[in-house]
């Protein structure tokens, strides 16, 4: 089990890789009327889904000009690792120089790199690459977990319907996206603090020990989700493979 | 040479001319044949696989332990309890091996971790596929010999489903598609029978039409018929399609067709003074009418919660007389409605009718123009009626709820293929039928009448996954492997204080002895929790414990007889068997205890972190404010609590400390100081 999560990154790496090694096929659509010099993301990037599901939200990418402002009719291609679908793949931006796509991810857990491209006068390709995670059984019950035990303290983020405790907490508790801080603490480590609490490791009592609440099981399922979501990805260490 | 007169000799000849030439080629012949077999089993595609695997391994740092659990050959899974017979690893070598995450390529994948062993269950009963087969497309795509393809990744949760009736942590999607099944109203008219017995029950409650024309207009009626969504976005009416005509006659039928509704529905006095315009808001925000009834704001979001209507254009629904009636006692018009009956005086009630009449939409009606019905009219629009099943969830006068009205799903997750009709261009798989009839349910040929909903693409995909999981495994598990769902609780408390806890629809929002709610806490031990006196001030003058919510309880101005009665009723009943209620006092603990309780409080323990005693240094927002908890809960449910909150509330997010007995009584003595002083709060 702790060699799977150790080599966790190096499957987010290899799916990176793999990026840019499928193309979708353009299909015959009408060709672009109008041409812009960037491609940015409006919505839709960074969304958590399940494994071979399509996400909840449509990803939206907006080709702009030189003025940064948005073109419509540019034409705009999805590409992504194996096993990504969009539905559609290829078409030209909207009214609002807008493309909205659905994605649906791969059957493998981790994290895909999606590419969005449109094509400049001279015919230069331009980019934008926006990241999508899989979840899968094991990421999806420590997701569910984490929403009912640990996002009320340690995810900023508040709204009316959920406020978050983070900002009454004086010592801050890291977002689980905080990979600078969490990659290095090994799984050994936020096993210990999951189960004994934030004084197992010298840190604030303030984080409850779950470790009589929660099984082994759901105490790896939440280090599996932690992993998958720490920005930077997290990289396993102690594992190196030869080349093949 | 002269040219040679003799013919070259015949195949014949030359293979068979002599008896040892003829012995020579029957040997070669017999010995090729005899190499067919082993040739073909030295060629075949899972040996090509498990070659391929040895060499992806020989290059890794842990090849000799990859190398160690390898076994060549054909592998295969035999239970016959499950009826499986999975030869899938043979190909899929790696998949129990964990060190294998990294390799993304198949079948040499690492299965990802799950709760279920493959030697416990197999493949196929999750993922489908022909078992026994060895090759890639035989086990993985429909052939003559087996319809059943694999099951797309997306839809994998419904095989948890089989076997697991109840709710998992792990299966949200699967646990979306119940829900739709039952809020969308599917059970209606689809039948669903359950393989422990009875069916799948709606959770919905489509409102009667009995008396619906002392509710609405006709006008409404032909455009909530013609666009259920138009009148609110989030309705779960589906849109039948009708023709201008047909809702024409259905809503004219409707109308002619609904009585007087019964009981004491006497307009308000009409000496009311105009309402300050301010008070509807202030009323509709102190009432909690929010915590159940959602409103679409200005940036077109649904604001609210979704136990009652959404309440955006609710002035072009009702009528104000109606409406009066409804906020003094929903009960007059339906005995079995989720919303509570406030006990509101006659100046609330004209304040939240005016509020609520205002919300309208110039547009909603504006182009609907009905001449008046004429009897054929009515006489059609009945038939339209009874065609199209409304009775199946509606209550309608003289119409009876169809039984069978559409095709029973129970086994619809196994449904041959064979046995299905396609649209052009479909693929041609169960879950892609399944997926096509949701999203557009009239395509399938004419005279359908399955209506059209207004599902997102996840929503479809979650709906799909539990329609999937209702299969011919499901209903013939043994039933050593079924978990069953939680059983639905019919519980009624007696006497009058039931009645007053149907009355106040308590039920909608707590659950209490398995029935209920899960909006507010569970309130089935609440006798042991609470005090006496502080209960019935509660009951009355309901005030925040949980400042992080924003749904709340409600003050629904009770009588003092009928708090006194309702929290007599709750500290007698809703009693745990697993502590004496009054068996630590309330107080008179040792200023050191209580001292040593504050330090395990705010040091150990750090409380603080979620909950606030000292207002002014405190800021835990997490759990319900402790700064009255002295006045207000029981000190041995405290004690307990302490040692094991999920044993007194399960799912409860407290975490469970393991604590010594010592430091429970410790903290318990400390919070038992925290009495608050309850005249200054009550007046901020």
């Amino acid at each position: 089990m702790k060699r799977s999560l150790l080599a966790f990154g190096t499957a987010v790496l290899m799916m990176t890789l793999s990026g840019c090694a499928r193309k979708t096929a353009s299909a015959t659509s009408p060709g672009p009327t109008a041409f812009g010099v960037a491609i940015v993301e409006s919505s839709g990037g960074k969304q958590l889904g399940a494994t071979g599901a399509t996400l909840s939200q449509p990803v939206v990418v907006q080709v702009n000009d030189e003025q940064g402002n948005a073109v419509t009719g540019a034409s705009v291609q999805m590409s992504g690792p194996l096993g990504v679908g969009f539905d559609p793949a290829t078409g030209l931006t909207d009214s609002s120089g807008q493309f909205t796509t659905n994605v649906t991810l791969g059957s493998m857990a981790g994290r895909y790199q999606i590419m969005a491209s449109t094509f400049t006068k001279a015919h230069k390709k331009v980019d934008f690459k926006l990241d999508e995670i899989a979840l899968g059984y094991q990421q999806q019950v420590g997701y569910q977990l984490n929403d009912k035990y640990c996002s009320r303290c340690h995810d900023p983020e508040s709204t009316p319907e959920r406020v978050s405790n983070y900002d009454n907490l004086e010592v801050k508790p890291h977002p689980f996206s905080e990979g600078d801080a969490l990659n290095k603490i090994s799984d050994l480590d936020l096993t210990a603090i999951i189960s004994h609490g934030g004084t197992a490791i010298n840190k604030s009592p303030i984080m409850p020990p779950y470790g009589y609440t929660l099984s082994k099981q759901e105490i790896q399922a939440l280090i599996a989700y932690i992993r998958l979501v720490s920005d930077p990805p997290y990289q396993a260490s102690g594992m190196v493979y030869a080349q093949k | 040479m002269q040219p040679s007169n003799h013919k070259a000799p015949s195949l014949w000849q030359t293979l068979f001319g002599d008896p040892v030439r003829a012995f020579g080629v029957v040997s070669f012949f017999l010995l090729i044949s005899l190499a067919i077999a082993p040739a073909k089993n030295y060629f075949s595609e899972w040996r090509h696989y498990q070659n391929q695997y040895l060499k992806l391994i020989r290059n890794r740092s842990e090849a000799v332990t990859l190398q160690r659990h390898f076994e060549g050959g054909i592998h295969q899974i035999w239970l016959p309890e499950l009826g499986v017979v999975d030869r899938c690893t043979t190909c899929h070598v790696g998949m129990k091996e964990a060190s294998l995450v990294d390799v993304s390529v198949q079948p040499f994948r690492r299965h990802p971790v799950i709760p279920h062993t493959v030697d416990q269950f197999g493949c196929t009963v999750c993922h489908r596929g022909q078992g026994p087969a060895t090759t890639d497309a035989e086990a993985h795509r429909s052939t003559l010999a087996w319809e059943q393809p694999i099951l797309p990744a997306r839809y994998v949760e419904s095989s948890c489903g089989q076997c697991h009736r109840n709710t998992l942590t792990g299966t949200p999607q699967l646990n979306l598609g119940r829900t739709l099944l039952t809020r969308y109203g599917c059970v209606h008219c689809h039948t669903i029978k359950l393989p422990e017995g009875g069916t799948i029950a709606p959770t919905d409650d489509p409102p009667s039409l009995e008396h619906i024309a002392d509710k609405t207009t006709r006008e409404w009626i032909y455009a909530w018929l013609k666009d259920p969504q138009a009148y609110a976005v989030s309705a779960t009416m589906p849109n039948f399609k009708f023709s201008d005509a047909d809702a024409r006659d259905v809503s004219a039928f409707l109308i002619a067709n609904s009585t007087p509704m019964p009981g004491d529905t006497a307009p308000l006095p009409a000496s009311q003074k105009a309402p300050d315009p301010a008070a509807g808001p202030s009323l509709y925000g102190e009432s909690y009418c929010a915590s159940c009834h959602a409103v679409q704001n200005a940036a077109g979001n649904v604001v609210g919660g979704d136990v009652g209507p959404e309440l955006t254009r609710v002035g072009n629904k009702v009528k104000p007389e109606w409406l009066q009636v409804w906020i003094r006692n929903p009960r007059i018009y339906d005995a079995g409605t989720a919303m509570p009956h406030y006990r509101f005086n006659d100046q609330q009630i004209s304040v939240i009718t005016g509020f609520l009449m205002n919300k309208t939409d110039s547009d909603l009606l504006a182009n609907v123009h009905l001449d008046p019905a004429t009897p054929e009219q009515i006489a059609h629009g009945k038939t339209l009626v009874a065609e199209y099943g409304c009775a199946s969830c509606h209550e309608i006068n003289g119409i009876k709820k169809p039984e069978n009205f559409a095709p029973e799903l129970t086994r619809i997750g196994s449904k041959p293929v064979t046995q299905l009709v396609f649209l052009p261009g479909m693929q041609h798989t169960l879950p892609d039928y399944i997926v096509g009839k949701i999203k557009q349910p009239r395509a399938f040929g004419a005279g359908l009448k399955m209506p059209q909903f207004t599902f997102t693409s996840a929503q479809i995909d979650a709906l799909t996954t539990a329609l999937l999981s209702l299969t011919d495994r499901a209903q013939t598990l043994p039933s050593t492997l079924a978990v069953p769902g939680t059983p639905s609780s019919t519980y009624q408390p007696a006497g009058r204080s039931g009645q007053l806890i149907n009355d106040l629809a308590c039920f909608s929002c707590h659950r209490i002895n398995g029935r209920g709610g899960d909006m507010a806490p569970d309130l089935t031990w609440e006798g042991s929790a609470v005090q006496r006196p502080w209960l019935e001030e509660f009951l009355k003058h309901p005030n925040t414990l949980r400042p992080a919510l924003i749904r709340r309880m409600p003050k629904f101005n009770l009588s003092d007889d009928d708090a006194k009665e309702l929290t007599d009723y709750i500290m007698m009943v809703y009693q745990t068997p697993a502590f004496e209620r009054d068996s630590m006092p309330l107080n008179g603990y040792p200023p050191t205890l209580v001292e040593q309780g504050k330090q395990l409080f705010y040091s150990k323990y750090g409380c603080q972190g979620c909950h606030i005693v000292d207002t002014k240094m405190d800021k835990g927002y997490i759990g319900p404010t402790l700064t009255h908890v002295g006045a207000r809960l029981n000190p041995a449910w405290i004690y307990n609590w302490l040692k094991n909150p999920q044993a007194l509330r399960p799912g409860t997010p407290e975490p469970n400390r393991n604590m010594s007995d010592e430091d429970a009584r410790a903290l318990t003595a400390f919070l038992m100081t925290q009495k608050g002083s309850s005249q200054t709060e009550a007046k901020k």
